[in-house]
């Protein structure tokens, strides 16, 4: 089985980085991972995604036309990539900067009102955190349990950061489980 | 070792640290930058040396230098940088030095972009620089597949005293994958008796490309293409997937390109219609005979590239008339789709 997945925000909302956590916990889970950045002539606060697969057979083609999931933090990525995904996927929304939501009816679709859920725990800047949590609770591409893990030698060196942004994972997390 | 996910970039500096490379020369371009920021930081740690020169023709002969003492030398471009690179790449096969170059390739010609090409195939496999002279090229098609190749492009380079390049395109050098550092098997490699590090005790070496005595420069000649033939009998190197009695279409394709083609295979597969992919690994020495091999019997064969048309040549003398070769590229930057690709297999079937 092949799951394949699309991150998408501006250039700074760590969308590279929450990609990456989930193709290093996928990898530690024993999968075959590849993680792909767009690198076209990007600009500073421009568009920026990334793709990732989690697969259980060496990846051919890296690249992904029509991912089963994809991520999106701002308005212009939800435009791009929302019609791209895959029926019977799912696409996770940044509420907090996305007042649309999909008019599919052939996907699921999750708001996460991601950086409301980061200022709210005193760290503006892990709004990628919430909407990674509610991603990994409502796909299960890894499991939670390793990504929690993964969370924690990351942050490991820095208790306050690590505690914050545990708890804006875990409310990210709560998001996917009680919209099930 | 655990495995790490590493960038292609990444992964292919650290290669060459495992690899025993203490010489390092660079010239920063996209899309293969991450190299040289890699090895800034790695190879002082292991008490090497990073220089960045002023351009890449400094650097090009930077290597050449360095080649000549013995020292095992590396460095890492892009298709514009690799292509002022080429006056010292000729000199260095002329006076018989080993160096490892790796080109992360980039769409061309002229400044062209930044996005994966395969348009340099020509360039690395039939001379980019003047005179008779050949390349040891490797084409790697994943992160693991071009740590595997770097860790023995040295040893080759050595075994051969010759230049060899490392192909990439943008997308292995910026994607990121799992890999392992294992240790190749030694390779008996001959002495370095040609090095100039120093002639206290013994006679000095002379290194030298410049033959002003016509039956002296045709020896050197010879000399080289006796080498060429050797890589010809020991070098070859190509992955046969799916490749069996029965298929329709043979795919001949490299590196990235090769990778897009194995997931269309699998989606014929599934639909009962047998296509084999032969992935060169070495486009020079090219594995001609074992093109040749999988092409018996097949409807057709299809190169596909991210090119307007370079491999499809050595194909076509490969195949020579066993099915009609047909080509399919995607230029500029534009990777292949799965897609089109099949579009592509599908009128031929």
């Amino acid at each position: 089985m092949q799951k394949e997945v699309t991150f998408a925000g501006f250039g700074g909302q760590g969308i590279m980085s929450i990609g990456q956590f989930v193709a290093y916990t996928g990898m530690e889970e024993g999968s075959e991972v590849v993680w792909l950045p767009s690198y076209g002539p990007e600009m500073r606060g421009g568009t920026a995604y990334c793709t990732v697969v989690v697969s259980d057979r060496p990846i051919g083609s890296p690249i992904i036309q029509n991912p089963q999931y994809a991520v999106v933090m701002n308005r212009p990525s939800f435009d791009k990539f929302e019609p791209t995904i895959k029926p019977g996927g799912l696409i996770v929304i940044n509420s907090s900067l996305i007042d649309v939501k999909s008019r599919r009816t052939d996907i699921d679709q999750l708001g996460v009102p991601a950086n409301e859920i980061a200022i709210k725990h005193g760290l503006p800047r892990s709004a990628n955190i919430a909407m990674l949590g509610a991603f990994v609770g409502r796909s299960g591409i890894i499991k939670s349990n390793n990504l929690k893990k993964f969370i924690e030698k990351k942050f490991g060196s820095r208790r306050e950061v690590l505690e914050s942004n545990m708890k804006i994972l875990e409310e990210g997390l709560g998001i996917a489980e009680n919209s099930q | 070792m655990a495995k790490k996910l590493m960038k292609g970039n990444e992964a292919i500096g650290e290669a060459a640290i495992q690899a025993g490379v203490r010489n390092y020369f660079c010239y920063p371009i996209t899309p293969q930058s991450e190299v040289a920021e890699y090895l800034a930081k790695r190879m002082p740690e292991v008490g090497g040396m990073f220089l960045q020169g002023e351009s890449e023709l400094a650097v090009g002969n930077m290597i050449f230098g360095a080649a000549a003492t013995g020292e095992r030398v590396f460095t890492t471009s892009s298709s514009p940088g690799i292509s002022l690179m080429q006056e010292a790449i000729s000199y260095i096969a002329g006076a018989q030095l080993p160096a490892v170059f790796a080109n992360i390739v980039r769409g061309g010609p002229g400044l062209g972009g930044i996005l994966p090409a395969q348009s340099d195939y020509f360039q690395s496999v039939k001379g980019g620089g003047h005179g008779d002279y050949k390349m040891l090229v490797l084409a790697p098609s994943t992160v693991q597949e071009a740590v595997d190749l770097m860790m023995i492009a040295f040893d080759l380079a050595d075994k051969y005293t010759n230049p060899v390049m490392i192909i990439g395109d943008g997308m292995i050098g910026q994607m990121m994958e799992p890999v392992e550092f294992k240790k190749p098997p030694p390779m008996a490699l001959p002495p370095k008796k040609w090095a100039a590090n120093g002639c206290k005790g013994r006679d000095p070496v002379i290194i030298r490309s410049l033959f002003l005595d016509p039956l002296r420069l045709e020896q050197n000649n010879r000399e080289l293409f006796v080498k060429y033939r050797r890589m010809q009998a020991e070098e070859v190197r190509f992955e046969r997937y799916n490749v069996e009695k029965g298929n329709k279409v043979l795919i001949v394709a490299y590196g990235t390109t090769a990778r897009i083609c194995k997931t269309v295979i699998a989606d014929f597969k599934a639909r009962g219609i047998n296509v084999g992919l032969l992935r060169p690994i070495s486009l020079y020495p090219f594995p001609m005979a074992a093109v040749a091999e999988a092409a018996e019997g097949v409807k057709a064969v299809l190169s596909v590239e991210m090119s307007m048309g370079q491999m499809v040549e050595d194909v076509e003398r490969s195949v020579l008339g066993r099915a009609p070769v047909g080509f399919f590229g995607r230029v500029g930057g534009v990777v292949p789709t799965p897609e089109e690709i099949t579009v592509e297999i599908e009128k031929l079937l």
